[in-house]
């Protein structure tokens, strides 16, 4: 098996470097033969990944634990599902991953354009080639995940093949572990086809927004799939980490946020493009930046530069990766700047009261960001090279500028869709404006009169509803023309409205997702936590909830030892539910590993950790009420069914 | 952007500007220096201030000990100890045992213990290689990857 998963990653090689020359030629020249090799070359090496991925499944789901790999990431009593879940568990597997689903993604492409953009394909082609290679180099040279477990006797190096592996992390051991690197990949991933419809435009001076129209719905798929990974991500750390919180400004979690704000900048900036014919090096750039925050995303996660306070680099793809994009980045700029002539504005912008001026202020404000979240990351690595003094900054870097960042984000999201292209005026801003700034300030006001404080979470609550308010008035209005001119009922004319134009009245939808997000975050600015050491019998008390215990237990399963505590939750005279947080020490990979155990209401959460036993034979109990959690969770839902509702095709016209 | 360009520019100097005094301001008050184990002991007290520090090194074996509030451990690095005492409001992280990498961030007291505010901790990478898969009477395996974690 070993053998076969070598065998088809060596094949890759050349497969690859054949099929590059071949379409980059192919396309120069014009010959249709090369194209077509390019093709085929680009459908095998998908084949050849696809087997070398589905060779290390079955390896795991074997216990074939003379690959190394798989010994130091499974175990034969580990679930069938983790088992196969293992498979991205560690560098090799995931980089393996991340490459069979880059050649899944080519292939797709392949199949579904070839016949539609002949022109731009052999490009694309060698541009997806390019990217394959680059991570075909990495499994070969650096992380092989087909490597056998070698034993070092003396001087004697052999192969071996234990009875049993060490067993996967028990952090890792989640369901939302089964999907979260898998979604966070595809949306990565996905990005690569955009960017090389991109290039490839730019390459045959393609004119105007046709590689943004044959991109569109790549774009939304990789963003569909890079949000959910991003929410699933803070999903698991919430449930499984036990701090009480979802979002700790980690480098890890950092490197899936930036190109999630350049690529949101992108979706927005591209309607410019196609609406206006405008801001085109703008959208070249921000894909290129998309694309290598991808690649600078999985680099970060992967190699270590900066959660570790010793070297550079820990691990040795850290090179290969920084090369490869200042390579590539360098390309990029070299091509758009030679082919800025291509790239001119085909029209100026009028006011800045306008629909245009409010996607500028959006693009620049999730730029902001980013560079903020990307100088913040790199903090230690940019002090260390200026100042010679490496210096951390932490969250209160981060929340400081993304705050306000994300409530003018949210200020704008009310404000665009009101305002009219090219100019405004001002009976239109009357007619749009009134609605949802007497809502706004009146929620502002009552939140005010109830005794809260908080400016930020008074002003997000407020323009929440700005908003909410301002999208309604959209469908309102749309659904009542409807109802108006073809007697249609309120429903029909709603459904009909959305099938219409499911780009726009999609997009709709995910601001209301996003809204809801946005509340759940601003729930964090009441966060209460508490802690203290109880013995069976006491109680504390944290909001509207009296924690007490009952019992505190011990004891050991063949897999873990545990301690734990029976919590009874009451809220006045009620009995809400019993409790079990437990503090666990797996006996295989002697990890320790908190269980939390969460009370969950639309109002709040209230989150009990067991934190570890205390000196007087009690148990410290860490509790925390953190109000709105859940609407972030279902501002995700919500987010995700606008988006696939931007997926699909408008209705044409309606057969009466 | 011809006709109008000065609104936009005006605009958008204020909010970076706005923005740029925001991530000084969040700067001042969360930035931590990185200094080694023997840095933090050779340092005086003026050099020490209020600043704060972080530090990186292994959990010394034995030298954990839970107390009610938090956790004390001392710190290895190079063959130097750091006595720390963590006092953070968050959980100490299951990887936090015996033998793990950990960095934790804070002030240094008067004393020469280390006030942790913040405690990171992974696991060691040599425990892979001191792995001894059952049934077979060899110490030390060879090391098989480089990150356990993640």
């Amino acid at each position: 098996m070993l053998e076969l998963g070598s065998v088809a990653l060596m094949t890759l090689y050349p497969v690859c470097l054949f099929g590059i020359i071949a379409s980059f030629l192919g396309g120069y020249q014009k010959n249709p033969r090369f194209v077509r090799a390019g093709e085929r070359a680009v459908l095998f090496s998908c084949i050849l990944v696809v087997l070398a991925t589905a060779v290390l499944s079955i390896q795991f789901l074997q216990d074939d634990f003379s690959n190394a790999y798989v010994a130091s990431h499974s175990n034969v009593d580990l679930h069938t599902i983790y088992k196969f879940t293992a498979l991205w568990s560690g560098q090799e597997g995931s980089l393996l991953f991340w490459n069979c689903l880059l050649a899944m993604y080519a292939f797709a492409a392949v199949v579904s354009q070839r016949n539609r953009n002949r022109d731009l394909m052999p490009y694309v082609n060698g541009i997806l080639l390019v990217s394959i290679f680059f991570f075909t180099t990495l499994h070969l040279f650096v992380v092989n995940p087909f490597r056998p477990l070698m034993l070092e006797q003396g001087t004697v190096l052999s192969t071996f093949t234990p009875i049993d592996g060490k067993g996967l992390n028990p952090l890792l051991q989640h369901p939302v572990m089964a999907i979260h690197p898998p979604m966070l990949y595809l949306g990565f991933v996905g990005f690569v086809v955009p960017f090389a419809f991109a290039m490839a435009a730019l390459m045959v001076r393609s004119p105007g927004a046709r590689w943004i129209r044959v991109t569109r719905r790549w774009t939304l798929f990789a963003w569909f799939f890079l949000t959910c990974g991003i929410l699933l991500g803070a999903r698991w750390a919430y449930v499984e980490l036990g701090w009480g919180g979802y979002w700790a400004w980690d480098p890890v979690e950092n490197a899936s946020l930036m190109p999630w704000l350049t690529g949101t900048a992108f979706l927005h900036s591209v309607m410019i493009q196609e609406k206006k014919g405008m801001l085109k090096v703008w959208n070249v750039s921000l894909v290129i930046a998309t694309y290598f925050l991808c690649l600078f995303g999985t680099f970060l996660t992967r190699s270590g530069v900066v959660s570790s306070v010793h070297a550079f680099a820990q691990s040795p793809i850290g090179g290969y990766f920084i090369t490869f994009i200042v390579i590539g980045v360098g390309l990029s700029i070299w091509l758009v700047r030679s082919r800025r002539e291509y790239l001119q504005s085909e029209t100026v912008l009028d006011s800045v009261a306008s629909r245009e001026s409010s996607f500028l202020f959006n693009n620049l404000i999730l730029l902001a960001a980013c560079f903020a979240v990307l100088w913040g990351t790199l903090f230690p690595v940019i002090s260390e090279a200026i100042q010679g003094e490496k210096i951390s900054v932490g969250p209160p870097f981060f929340n400081k500028v993304n705050v306000p960042i994300g409530l003018f984000l949210l200020f704008l999201t009310g404000v665009g869709p009101l305002l009219a292209w090219r100019k405004t005026s001002w009976s239109g801003v009357r007619r749009n404006f009134t609605w949802p700034t007497i809502t706004a300030v009146v929620v502002a006001l009552a939140l005010v009169a109830a005794g809260i404080r908080e400016f930020y979470s008074v002003v997000c609550f407020a323009l929440s509803m700005f908003v909410t308010t301002s999208i309604w008035m959209e469908f309102y209005r749309g659904a009542r023309a409807r109802m108006r001119q073809l007697g249609e009922n309120l429903l029909a004319a709603l459904l009909n409205l959305v099938g219409r134009n499911t780009r726009r009245y999609g997009g709709y939808i995910v601001h209301i997702g996003m809204v809801l997000l946005f509340a759940g975050i601003a729930g964090t600015a009441f966060n209460e936590d508490t802690r203290a050491e109880l013995q069976a019998g006491e109680s504390l008390t944290i909001g509207k909830y009296n924690v007490r215990v009952n019992e505190i237990q011990s004891g050991e399963t063949p897999n873990y030892e545990y301690a734990r505590a029976e919590v009874m939750v009451q809220s006045g005279d009620r009995t809400l539910r019993t409790m079990y947080p437990e503090r666990r020490f797996y006996l295989a990979s002697e990890q320790p590993s908190s269980e939390v155990e969460i009370h969950t209401t639309l109002r709040e959460d209230l989150y009990v950790v067991y934190a570890s036993a205390g000196p007087n034979g009690g148990a410290v109990l860490q509790v925390y009420r953190n109000p709105l959690v859940r609407w972030l969770w279902i501002g995700g839902l919500v987010v995700a069914f606008g988006t696939l509702i931007t997926f699909l095709p408008n209705q044409k016209k309606v057969l009466a | 952007m011809a006709r109008s360009p000065k609104q936009f520019v005006f605009g958008f100097t204020i909010i970076i500007a706005a923005l740029g005094y925001l991530a000084y301001a969040g700067y001042e008050e969360s930035k931590a220096y990185y200094r080694t184990v023997e840095e933090v002991k050779a340092m005086s007290r003026e050099d020490i201030g209020d600043r704060r520090f972080r530090v990186g090194g292994d959990v010394d074996e034995g030298s954990i000990e839970w107390v009610g509030e938090g956790v004390d451990f001392r710190l290895l690095e190079e063959g130097h100890l750091l006595t720390v005492q963590y006092r953070g409001k968050d959980p100490v992280p299951d990887t936090f045992r015996d033998g793990s990498q950990a960095i934790v961030e804070g002030t240094l007291r008067e004393d020469g213990t280390f006030h942790a505010m913040k405690i990171q901790a992974k696991c060691a990478s040599k425990y892979e290689a001191e792995y001894d898969y059952e049934n077979h009477s060899i110490e030390s395996a060879a090391v098989v990857s480089e990150d356990p974690t993640y």
